[in-house]
């Protein structure tokens, strides 16, 4: 993950569509609104959903944007229930959408989350090279399905 | 008590003077120096530890424990469901229960919370903001059931809704019925609880959404006036409350801007309250708060490194005139605060207590002409914010709080700053240790971590089922359309039939459904 992606687009293919949420009751959305604007000054077209979604509100959002991404900020300890929940629903759907999720993760549970079909983690401090290589490669993984 | 000769000189028995300097003094208008004259020397800074987790139960456990080990008052982290007024058994409250605070859903598991600490003896302060007027009634019933009357009980609600819409976002209701029940509470406890602190104006919470020090100085104290505005307008002399309002900051790691930030805090409230406000009473002239370090600046990367960043920032928080103070737990970047972590982080208030000799002289800074440069500034910066909130408000500072949140433009000017520090980190224009430098030695956390698992979600559900059913029905219904009939009635105060409510094991989450039908529910207009 070099610093040049930061500055490419993806290719000469339409942008990465990332629909950015928070799920549940957590309000810390200091971490996601930062991560939105990365996203968009590396050249991705960002769905803000914002707070207090379901993953009824997400899975829709999905479907009417057509998203390659889902981006789930989560900092109240509740991602081993909600993380597979997600995924799960996207699933059901019949959606093939990769999710990250970003927030405070302790490592011990990366493997179970992974496990669960989460695409990747992005932790506290993630520089947004980081972050744009993360999301990039997810879109990839999803098209490549 | 303290020897007062040890206490007087340093380390090598040099006496020193309670404070240096010219005029105004500590303890002297507009008490930029300090709201005391001789600050430490009187009387420490309480040591608050904010915990809460899991059941009542598991958090009255931790109580106990800080309460052994030297801490002086309690400190409530409740968690989200409970923050947002829904219950256990809510869908909302999937995944979340216990997790990042305690659940607390009936009068009962309140009861369990306190169980074996003498309420009368202890002050207790409860972070919760959207509710807060249903767990006060709680707390008083469960003091009372213990035989403290509720004039003896002393803590603190945090109450602050308006920093809600600003900045952390648990919000129940639209903001005009919420600074309602703000200014019930107020009039409840100031005719009832003359020892309790009604709100707390927090501008920790602004800070760490991503806001600069100026702006969680002016957006706080912007919204402590409007609480003057509110109380003034429904009927209350300014003096009757203003001396138990308090107030709560960040203490982050830029050392000089923070202690710059305290003084002039206390500066603009005496000459706003005494000037603009008409307070004559000195103590509604006196600010005082509460200081926690900053969660946002701990790092996940080599989190040990953490206890030095907290200890610096409770210093600045001291060498400001903190009233008290919470130190973080170096392992909260990671999850909720172990026990040995917690410990530690009390241990380094005891080391600035007893150890470092700061607390012998008021205000050692006062006079140094970068800290009093400082203060100023940050004064003029604070200043210029107020100004823009008259204009917003055609001359109300409460109208003009409403307006800015109406617009977006608290959330924009936090959004912007969050964005430019992010930047700076990225570019390595601002240097963050373990994290874009001085990387070695980072490692995989996680090993000792609090943890708190599904089980506790089982067992609280089952916990509320079982007072649910254990309850009187009728009681329930009429205790409910009381609240519905009163909420309705601006000019009565919502507290009575909240304790009633309360008391008939009517739960948290079935109140806030019930005001919503009055008041109605709130949903941001997002800014990016």
């Amino acid at each position: 993950m070099g610093t040049s992606e930061i500055d490419t687009p993806t290719g000469s293919g339409p942008p990465i569509r990332v629909v950015l949420a928070k799920l549940g009751l957590d309000g810390h959305d200091r971490g996601l609104k930062v991560v939105a604007r990365m996203l968009r000054d590396a050249g991705m077209e960002v769905v803000y959903l914002g707070l207090r979604q379901t993953t009824g509100t997400i899975v829709t959002a999905v479907e009417q944007e057509d998203a390659d991404v889902v981006g789930i900020s989560m900092h109240n300890a509740g991602h081993l229930t909600l993380g597979p929940m997600i995924v799960r629903a996207l699933v059901d759907a019949d959606l093939e959408v990769p999710v990250v999720i970003g927030g405070v993760v302790p490592d011990v549970d990366l493997p179970e989350l992974a496990a669960a079909g989460v695409a990747a983690v992005l932790g506290p401090g993630a520089p947004v090279d980081e972050v744009v290589a993360t999301v990039r490669a997810a879109a990839r993984g999803n098209g490549g399905r | 008590m303290t020897d007062e000769t040890q206490a007087c000189r340093t380390l090598s028995g040099i006496p020193v003077d309670p404070v240096y300097g010219d005029g105004p003094l500590p303890g002297e208008f507009p008490y930029t120096r300090g709201v005391h004259p001789d600050m430490y020397r009187s009387r420490l800074w309480t040591m608050r530890m904010f915990a809460g987790f899991g059941t009542a139960e598991d958090t009255n456990t931790r109580f106990r424990e800080l309460l052994r080990s030297g801490g002086t008052g309690l400190s409530t982290a409740f968690d989200m469901p409970t923050l947002m007024g829904r219950d256990s058994d809510h869908a909302w409250a999937l995944g979340e229960v216990g997790r990042a605070g305690v659940a607390i859903d009936t009068v009962d598991d309140m009861e369990d919370l306190f169980a074996d600490i003498d309420l009368g003896g202890v002050s207790t302060s409860m972070t919760i903001n959207g509710p807060a007027a249903i767990l006060l009634a709680m707390y008083v019933l469960v003091a009372e059931h213990g035989g403290v009357v509720r004039s003896r009980l002393s803590g603190t609600l945090q109450n602050d809704i308006l920093k809600e819409y600003q900045a952390q976002k648990e919000y129940l209701f639209p903001p005009r019925p919420s600074v309602r029940l703000v200014t019930d509470v107020i009039r409840f406890t100031t005719a009832e609880m003359p020892r309790w602190n009604p709100v707390s104006v927090s501008g920790y919470h602004i800070r760490e959404a991503g806001s600069t020090a100026a702006q969680e100085l002016a957006f706080t104290l912007a919204n402590g006036f409007a609480y003057v505005e509110a109380a003034a307008a429904a009927g209350l002399d300014v003096d009757s409350f203003a001396p138990r309002l308090s107030f709560f900051f960040n203490s982050h790691v830029d050392f000089f801007e923070e202690i710059g930030k305290f003084r002039a805090a206390r500066r603009i409230w005496a000459r706003w309250m005494r000037d603009r406000y008409g307070a004559r009473d000195e103590r509604s002239l006196k600010l005082r708060f509460h200081t926690q370090t900053a969660g946002v600046s701990l790092t996940a990367q080599q989190p040990e490194i953490n206890i030095a960043r907290v200890a610096l920032q409770a210093l600045a928080g001291v060498l400001g005139g903190t009233q008290s103070l919470h130190t973080d737990s170096h392992d909260e970047a990671l999850a909720l605060p172990s026990e040995d972590a917690a410990r530690i982080a009390l241990r380094t208030q005891q080391i600035i207590a007893h150890e470092t000799g700061v607390t012998n002289v008021a205000d050692p800074l006062g006079g140094s002409s970068y800290v009093e440069w400082m203060t100023d500034e940050m004064e003029r910066r604070a200043e210029d914010v107020f100004a823009h909130l008259e204009d917003l408000g055609d001359g109300s500072i409460l109208e003009g709080v409403y307006a800015g949140i109406d617009s977006g433009w608290f959330m924009g000017e936090i959004a912007e700053s969050a964005y430019r520090f992010e930047r700076e980190v990225d570019t390595g224009d601002r240097i963050v240790v373990g994290v874009n430098a001085f990387t070695e030695g980072d490692r995989a956390g996680g090993a000792d971590l609090l943890r708190i698992g599904q089980d506790t979600e089982d067992l609280q559900r089952k916990r509320l089922a079982e007072v649910k059913q254990a309850r009187d029905d009728a009681a329930v219904r009429t205790a409910l359309d009381r609240v519905v009939t009163d909420a309705a009635d601006p000019t009565v105060n919502l507290m009575p039939a909240l304790i009633g409510a309360v008391d008939n094991r009517v739960t948290g989450g079935e109140i806030v459904e019930a005001l919503e039908g009055v008041f109605g529910t709130y949903t941001e207009t997002a800014v990016v």
